[in-house]
């Protein structure tokens, strides 16, 4: 039996086990969306809904029950330790917002 | 009342594989900005991760070498963040079932007593891009994004900031000698958090713990640790309160600043990456992993006191630096005299290579010749003074000293005949120290013995020079 060595309950699963916590403005900041009123509204009712069909899952006794890491039944896909070659630089910037000194440039964001 | 401190370090390494994580693009520092990416080390969406099994058996020696439990099963997670240093908008981390878990690192403290910090995990995720900033724009480089990157949870088990720089240390000292990451704090090889909190001596709970980031060295550690201890106490002792939050350390400014507090701590909503298999570690794996497992500096540092006859102090510098041990060794193992080569090595050598600005693997003098130097010296063909002249030229050049005492004619002279004739002129130069030598004052024989040496240039045996000089003073 595998023992997780930290657990802590999702925010999601807070929810669905409590749906009157659910705060649709939080989920939405999570998600960097910016709702307006009338969308925060019918968005609520609606992720309400659908957490309350979720929330069905929890009537089942899964106390004996490994949790699923993946659904495909594999393993250890590794590879060698070894350097391929790189995209070259002049066709991966084409992609970048903006750029200059061989940098992505973005909107400044200082924590 | 008495307050203390309680420590908890999470340190993230850079594990030294030559490709990335999940992709085959170049792991090596200091590469043109966004030479070494690929799709998916730039988080393109639709792209295969595929893991580094290099990265996987490097975490489970680490595993091994502290004492951990290496999980047999284990997985990846995906821990979301919003941040242009990881485009993808997660990182690809282990959260509930790591690679490792539990451990311990073993600190010294001051009367050699020891402490084991105990570690709570050890995981692998991928490193992210470097940004740096100017005035209204960020630059990425997404060459450090996806490089292995283990992070090891300590237990908040360090009372002190000596106690901290204590555990780094050892810990760099285990994954340099296990050739785990290079761990140079310079290149970001090795970062470091930490969490500290004070509380009442005797009180069993925590106080109110408090993240501090942007510590860059060892050294800048313990000087954080020691700001915000201070600043945490001044703030109990005057009855207020400790608030939980991120602070950012600044070394110039010498304090450290408010992040963010509790209420925008980061949701990172781990789920498990479906685009990854687990990992499940066989016997085999281990026992593979065992095989490339480094003698343990403390090991290390016992065998050459017993081994070669070094002083604690010796031996303690030598292991200290895994290359400078192995470099030690292959000298000593040759050597009848290890002490002497242990000398060379601490006080000629690292004073060269430090006066040189080189690493001790790009020293020029091979450790066979310097065997070979001591074994000169010690059996008297050159003395310990041009012994220092051969070993300027061996580093320089990278001949062997034989070779050098050849070419210069730097022999040492032994034969009495010609010692004689230098004893004699020295003599007849010097009539004042040779009176005050026979008013008693038996210091003055060594100016004549410099002389000898400096007419002789240095080459006449100096054991054999003052035999012959007190023979003729005594006998004059």
């Amino acid at each position: 039996m595998r023992k997780p060595v930290a657990r802590r309950y999702d925010t999601f699963l807070n929810m669905a086990n409590d749906t009157n916590q659910f705060d649709v403005g939080y989920v939405a900041h999570l998600a960097r969306l910016h709702l307006s009123d009338s969308e925060k509204q019918k968005i609520s009712a609606q992720l309400k809904d659908t957490l309350a069909y979720v929330a069905k899952l929890n009537e089942l006794d899964v106390s004996k029950v490994e949790p699923t890491a993946h659904a495909t039944p594999l393993a250890n896909v590794l590879r060698r330790d070894e350097v391929r070659p790189s995209i070259d630089r002049a066709t991966i910037l084409k992609n970048a917002p903006e750029q200059a000194r061989d940098l992505f440039i973005v909107p400044k964001i200082v924590e | 009342m008495q307050y203390e401190a309680v420590i908890g370090l999470e340190v993230h390494v850079q594990l030294k594989t030559k490709s990335k994580m999940f992709c085959g693009c170049a792991t090596e520092f200091g590469g043109s900005p966004n030479t070494q990416v690929c799709p998916v080390c730039l988080g393109y969406p639709g792209v295969l991760p595929v893991m580094n099994e290099e990265a996987v058996s490097k975490t489970i020696r680490t595993g091994l070498m502290i004492g951990s439990k290496v999980a047999g099963f284990s997985k990846w997670d995906r821990k979301s963040y919003f941040y242009p240093d990881m485009p993808k908008n997660y990182q690809i981390s282990q959260y509930d079932l790591p690679l490792c878990a539990e451990g311990a690192v073993e600190i010294k403290l001051d009367g050699g007593k020891t402490k084991a910090i105990g570690v709570t995990r050890a995981h692998l995720e991928e490193d992210v891009a470097k940004s740096t900033h100017f005035e209204t724009t960020s630059g990425v480089d997404f060459n450090r994004a996806g490089v292995p990157l283990m992070e090891v949870v300590s237990e908040p088990d360090m009372r002190s900031p000596e106690e901290a720089f204590a555990y780094i240390t050892a810990l760099k000292e285990i994954l340099v000698s296990g050739g785990i990451s290079d761990c140079d704090m310079e290149k970001g090889q090795l970062r470091c958090d930490s969490n500290v909190s004070v509380r009442p001596i005797g009180q069993k709970e925590f106080g109110e713990k408090v993240e501090i980031k942007n510590m860059n060295t060892i050294s800048g550690v313990r000087r954080a640790l020691a700001y915000e201890i201070q600043r945490q106490t001044a703030a109990l002792q005057k009855g207020e309160k400790v608030s939980q939050e991120t602070r950012r350390w600044d070394d110039a400014a010498g304090r450290t600043f408010v992040m963010r507090t509790k209420e925008y701590a980061h949701d990172y909503r781990y789920f498990p990456d479906p685009d990854l298999m687990p990992v499940v570690v066989s016997e085999e794996m281990i026992a593979a992993a065992r095989k490339l497992l480094p003698e343990l500096p403390e090991a290390k540092r016992q065998r050459f006191i017993k081994q070669y006859g070094l002083p604690e102090y010796d031996a303690g510098v030598l292991v200290a630096d895994t290359a400078l041990a192995g470099y030690y060794e292959k000298a000593a193992v040759a050597s009848k005299n290890p002490k002497a080569i242990s000398n060379w090595v601490m006080t000629e050598l690292l004073g060269k290579l430090s006066e040189a600005k080189r690493t001790i693997g790009e020293c020029a003098i091979q450790p066979e010749h310097l065997t070979e130097l001591v074994a000169l010296v010690d059996g008297g063909q050159i003395s310990g003074k041009i012994g220092k002249e051969v070993f300027a030229e061996m580093f320089d050049s990278g001949k062997s000293p034989g070779l050098i005492v050849k070419e210069k004619g730097l022999v040492q002279v032994s034969d009495t005949g010609a010692l004689e004739g230098f004893v004699n002129e020295a003599i007849a130069k010097s009539p004042k120290s040779v009176a005050d030598f026979k008013a008693g004052n038996e210091g003055a024989i060594n100016f004549l013995k410099g002389q000898v040496m400096k007419l002789s240039k240095g080459k006449a045996n100096p054991q054999l020079v003052g035999e012959i000089l007190q023979r003729k003073l005594r006998g004059g």
